[in-house]
């Protein structure tokens, strides 16, 4: 996993409350048994104005002018601003997988689904959250001021923006740590197999119907 | 001090190491795998040369993209028409071979949807922690089992370790106590749960379903309702033990056998929360509330009631959720103040994990007996949620009644519920579907998904458009 500290970047608003993930990223891309190239069909059915197969080349379909992320002022955005409740309905690790490879590495919205939030932390993608009331500010700052970025500070858990403002975020320390270092957890779990073997000891002996 | 809620004894009971962070290592009794969210994580294990941990723990059956027509299925998995499904319903079954994994391939009997399948087979127990890279894992909490869906690097970390690493959530009641109306199923309890709390209503938490209501609903209903947790943004649905859990689970293969049956109840017979327990928050709603639900909109939580109209934008709360209805109109077809009634149907699918089992099918039908499709139907699907749901399904003759409506009867899969496979909605087109979700494409590229209860999605085939079946 890619390690995460400090991402300055273009911002990107999605300006639309509980954003699933079936539009974060469409079934039919879920066929694919790899884990990367699916930026191309990143909320495939809002970006393009036909509909998206896997394994086909995107580059010569109809873009949707008006979605935010085909406005030349958006290009290469890599902060994604969302409202309330992002990444709701399917556990598809595939969105952050997404949004990963499109080239976002952090979002900032009120609220996420539990499922979606827990996902972003294993592949470098920063999910922060911060109130309603400075999700709305950053919004109107954002389609105010063209090339508008902000600098995401995971070491320091804060947020800058172009004037030197400085907004506070709270992450789980062991997800901090782990995405700070780039770690992954498996290993860190499998230090602790002795203490696994023995709840499993316990276990057997107390369910035995659990274990054939 | 208070006493605990079913959530916090199932915790206590899987807490393998809490670390000074608060996080805790939880052990995991059971993992279902499916074709889609799999084989990226059976890809880390072979890079990292791992091997599962524990491989009775694990249980496989391809269902997402499997196709359900028998022609497609008649010659085993060369037989699946598309290229790029045909690939990922093959390789987990070579994961499973290599690995050793427990798994019922396509051509077998007992293949299913996994939230079909483990219940089924007593491979969901009372009292275990059960995951799956599915959201609707939620399901299997209606067993007293702490089930939630996860993500593929979750699917790898726990056929690695047998562990997860989680935060405790928060306990949030849902007690819905008297008598449910005739014909008002565990799906219009939940929809309407949904369309009071909303879709993030839940976020954070573990929902319990309590309250007489779902005391006297059988597990079929039960585990619709937790199914359906997530849609609300609960990661985990639960129901506590009682004797009709008990009785669902007795003599399926994976269950506890005679000698150990026994002592197995009494483990299983704390499995409720404590009279003293305390919630962090508790909804009360009243049973002879409830009458048939069907979604409107785009989201779960756009909701209202068969006898209802489209809301307006005076009935939304704020700036949010105005521009969402207005999304909601243009993409649904659909004018505010317009009666659900005279909303006219294309299609019909009674299927999916939320509502694929025998109870499901027998009060679709029910209403379906004797009566015909509507002409103007592209087509009535039903599907059921296991080859052993169908076998037995085709014992009662529930076949010939669909079949003789007018309804294709299929081969199981979860088809229709997210179109993975060639069954999907053509652009523009109007369903009534007993899924979970009516995400804008959910069922197909521009598809118009309209949620409802098995009973009310075969009265509206029949019908052409939506009729209150407590009526029909």
């Amino acid at each position: 996993m890619k390690a995460f500290t400090v991402h300055q970047g273009v911002v990107a608003p999605m300006d639309r409350a509980n954003i699933d993930t079936d539009m974060i990223i469409p079934k039919q891309f879920l066929k694919s048994i790899k884990r990367s190239g699916f930026g191309p069909n990143l909320f495939d059915e809002l970006r393009y104005l036909d509909e998206g197969q896997p394994d086909a080349d995107n580059s010569g379909r109809p873009l949707n002018p008006d979605f935010v992320l085909n406005q030349p002022r958006y290009a290469g955005a890599s902060v994604l601003l969302a409202r309330e409740n992002f990444g709701c309905g399917s556990s598809r690790e595939h969105a952050p997988w997404a949004l990963e490879d499109f080239g976002f590495r952090a979002i900032i919205a009120p609220s996420y689904a539990d499922i979606f939030y827990n996902n972003s932390f294993k592949n470098g993608l920063l999910p922060i959250v911060l109130d309603e009331e400075t999700v709305d500010r950053l919004f109107k700052e954002t389609e105010a001021n063209e090339g508008y970025q902000l600098t995401v500070d995971l070491e320091n858990q804060k947020v800058v923006t172009p004037s030197g403002e400085e907004i506070a975020f709270e992450v789980d320390d062991f997800r901090r740590h782990c995405l700070l270092n780039g770690l992954d957890d498996i290993g860190l779990t499998l230090q602790d197999a002795d203490e696994i073997k023995a709840y499993e000891e316990k276990r057997r002996a107390s369910s035995p119907w659990l274990f054939a | 001090m208070a006493g605990k809620t079913l959530y916090d004894k199932l915790w206590d009971q899987h807490v393998v190491k809490t670390r000074e962070d608060g996080t805790a290592l939880i052990y995991i009794d059971r993992q279902l795998l499916h074709e889609v969210t799999s084989p990226q994580a059976f890809e880390g294990l072979r890079i990292a040369g791992r091997k599962p941990w524990r491989l009775d723990a694990n249980l496989a059956t391809p269902d997402h993209n499997v196709p359900t027509t028998v022609l497609e299925r008649k010659s085993g998995i060369e037989g699946i028409q598309d290229p790029v499904s045909r690939i990922q319903v093959k390789t987990l079954d070579d994961n499973c071979d290599h690995f050793g994994i427990n798994e019922f391939k396509m051509a077998d009997k007992r293949q299913g949807i996994v939230h079909v399948v483990g219940p089924e087979q007593g491979a969901t127990l009372p009292g275990m922690t059960v995951v799956c890279g599915d959201s609707h894992t939620a399901t299997h909490g209606a067993f007293a089992a702490l089930a939630h869906g996860i993500g593929t690097s979750e699917v790898e970390h726990v056929l690695a370790t047998q562990c997860l690493i989680q935060r405790k959530m928060k306990n949030l009641l849902i007690k819905v106590d008297g008598e449910l109306g005739k014909g008002i199923t565990g799906k219009d309890v939940v929809l309407h749960v949904i369309g009071v709390i909303g879709t993030a209503g839940g976020n954070g938490c573990a929902m319990e379903f309590g309250g007489s209501a779902i005391r006297s609903m059988s597990m079929e209903g039960r585990m619709t309702m937790c199914n359906m947790a997530i849609e609300a943004g609960a990661r985990v649905g639960m129901v506590a033990f009682d004797e009709i859990t008990a009785e669902y689970v007795k003599g399926r293969p994976f269950a506890p056998k005679a000698d150990q049956w026994e002592q197995a109840v009494a483990a299983w017979s704390d499995l409720k929360s404590d009279d003293d327990a305390e919630f962090d928050k508790v909804v009360e709603i009243r049973a002879e509330d409830i009458k048939p639900q069907v979604t409107w909109g785009t989201s779960p939580e756009m909701v209202t009631t068969v006898d209802g109209t489209v809301p307006t934008l005076e009935d939304a709360e704020d700036d949010v959720e105005r521009s969402g209805f207005t999304r909601a109109y243009e993409y649904m077809g659909l004018k505010p103040g317009q009666k659900i009634t005279d909303i006219k149907l294309d299609r019909v699918f009674i299927g999916s994990c939320t509502n694929s089992r025998i109870e499901d099918l027998r009060a679709a039908a029910e209403v379906a007996k004797g009566r015909k499709v509507a002409d103007s139907l592209i087509q009535a699907l039903v599907v059921p949620g296991s080859g052993l749901v169908k076998a037995q399904a085709e014992e009662e003759g529930l076949d010939k009644v669909f079949e003789e409506a007018g309804f294709e009867w299929r081969e199981p899969g979860c088809s229709m519920c997210l179109a993975m496979n060639a069954d999907k909605l053509g652009s523009g087109e109007h369903c009534a579907s007993t899924s979970n979700r009516n995400f804008e494409g959910r069922q197909g590229y521009g598809g118009r998904t309209h949620l409802v209860s098995p009973a009310m999605a075969a009265a509206a085939a029949i019908a052409g458009h939506f009729v209150d079946v407590r009526e029909f």
